[in-house]
């Protein structure tokens, strides 16, 4: 069973078209990329796809509970780690709001616990928004650019611990990314959206050595065995 | 110095009046970004009607809490008219609550007149420390800094309150997470309809109530809250007292008629700092 699965979807703002007859789907446990050029639409399916905007016609069907990293990590700046992470179960009700769950996943959250997320670093931030998108217990963890000024290094930790959850926990992520060889890197499949419409879509290794891919987003160089992660 | 101490537990007693009605608008901006100019009105109405429910012979306490009440429901129909719709914005409320408050004297005219009312509190005087001052201002002191201390519990250790801290600090993160910030915004104007409302039963026996005393109120009120920016409980609370203490001090050691001016000019005066300095606060706005 797919847990995600968009057919036609179509978004307009004030007339102008976002999306337009956009396909997706996301299998159980799967890790599905979505990478395309900045003002693609890819944020734009990430809110539709949380219910924050409303499609102009189009078909949103989400198995099973869906939680967002959003872009920017857009942390309560004012209050605790722990709070945080505690707002992102809100829709759990009041006794599905333990935290003490998320710590094991997320080890390196355990010490600021009693911090204010406005004053942890962006790497940590990210950790937080992952951690506060945990507490949903998704099936499907829609994560709107991952790496965007984080250094190298704490990408790749990330990345790990998503790789821990997708084979431990069998969480499906749909990863929007504007760094498109740690995209393919990290998931199986992968749609490209260009001007708000599908352009190209398939198994991520096949993609990371599509020369029109390799053109537009991997610096011209197809790679002949696989992404470098 | 016996003066002194007089002046200054009158003038808290006073103050924590302003405070309560600062609170309440701190805490209604904080999670709608609307000043409510209503604010004023939950508290002549809360007066008004305890007023009338003690004179129609229910006793103290059940008055009073009947008209803080009533106040909290006014908050919410407020916040209804000014917020319900989405997609309302800010500056558009705030011209909603505006009307509503004038709209208020309409009501408060029809119903209670336009005679000055108000009713007995705590009788009796009280001495402390050879000052000499009426026990009602320690009973005023006596609520509101266990409200105080309850409204910093609830917002630092409850779900509900931590919901209301997160739409003051992220509202596009509260609605990612589940949070519907309208409802939010809601008990925030319901609240802040309470807290105005306790300031006007609680104030109402030393200073009398008619249809336009929220002018005072929201002046003095508005003057403590902006101190701290309209987002900062603490500092709205310490500034309500200090604004008390200071109309006291100069009614007491000077003329009584300039309380409302020391307001006027402290708001005015914080207001030109903060808009030195509002270059930086409006970038970081935007940059949200």
């Amino acid at each position: 069973m797919n847990v995600v699965e968009v057919a036609g979807l179509t978004v307009r703002y004030a007339g102008a078209t976002a999306l337009e007859g956009v396909d997706l789907v996301v299998g159980e446990g799967e890790l599905v990329a979505l990478i395309g050029p900045n003002g693609a639409g890819k944020s734009t399916l990430v809110k539709a796809l949380s219910g924050l905007i409303r499609p102009a016609a189009g078909k949103i069907t989400v198995n099973g509970r869906l939680a967002q990293v959003p872009e920017g990590r857009e942390m309560f700046g004012d209050l605790t780690v722990d709070d945080n992470l505690r707002l992102g179960g809100w829709r759990n009700g009041r006794h599905g709001r333990g935290t003490g769950a998320i710590y094991p996943l997320l080890p390196e959250l355990d010490r600021l616990r009693r911090r204010r997320a406005g004053t942890l670093s962006g790497g940590q931030q990210q950790m937080v928004a992952i951690g506060r998108a945990l507490m949903a217990r998704p099936d499907v963890l829609v994560i709107d650019e991952l790496s965007l000024g984080l250094a190298p290094l704490v990408v790749a930790d990330l990345v790990g611990h998503l790789r821990t959850l997708n084979a431990d926990r069998g969480l499906a992520v749909l990863l929007i990314e504007q760094n498109a060889r740690l995209a393919l890197g990290l998931c199986h499949r992968a749609y490209v959206l260009e001007a708000g419409r599908n352009a190209l879509q398939g198994d991520a290794d096949e993609l990371a050595r599509d020369p029109r891919v390799a053109a537009a987003y991997l610096g011209g160089h197809v790679t002949t065995d696989g992404p470098a992660r | 110095m016996t003066d002194f101490v007089g002046y200054l537990l009158t003038g808290l007693g006073i103050g924590a009046g302003f405070a309560l009605v600062a609170s309440g608008l701190v805490a209604i901006y904080r999670v709608t970004r609307v000043v409510n100019f209503a604010q004023g009105a939950f508290a002549v109405i809360a007066a008004m009607l305890t007023s009338s429910l003690l004179a129609a012979g229910l006793p103290h306490g059940v008055a009073e809490l009947a008209g803080v009440f009533a106040a909290a429901v006014t908050g919410l129909l407020v916040g209804i008219v000014a917020i319900g719709r989405p997609g309302t914005t800010p500056a558009t409320s705030l011209i909603v609550t505006l009307g509503l408050g004038v709209l208020a004297y309409a009501v408060e005219i029809l119903i209670w007149g336009d005679q000055p009312r108000s009713f007995p509190g705590l009788p009796g005087v009280a001495g402390i420390a050879g000052a000499r001052l009426q026990a009602h201002y320690l009973l005023i002191l006596g609520v509101a800094v266990p409200v105080f201390l309850a409204m910093a519990v609830f917002f630092a250790r409850t779900d509900l309150g931590k919901a209301l801290s997160a739409c003051a600090s992220n509202r596009y993160a509260a609605r990612v997470v589940g949070i519907d910030v309208r409802r939010m915004g809601l008990i925030a104007f319901a609240l802040g309809g309470a807290l105005g409302g306790l300031a006007g039963v609680l104030t109402t026996p030393v200073q009398q109530v008619t249809f336009d005393s929220d002018v005072t109120l929201i002046v003095n009120g508005f003057a403590a809250a902006i101190l701290g920016g309209l987002t900062r409980p603490v500092v709205a609370l310490a500034g309500g007292l200090l604004l008390g203490v200071a109309q006291t001090m100069i009614a007491g050691y000077g003329g009584g008629a300039y309380q409302l001016e020391v307001a006027l000019l402290l708001m005015l005066t914080v207001m030109i700092v903060q808009a030195a300095r509002s270059g930086a606060v409006q970038e970081q706005e935007a940059a949200r």
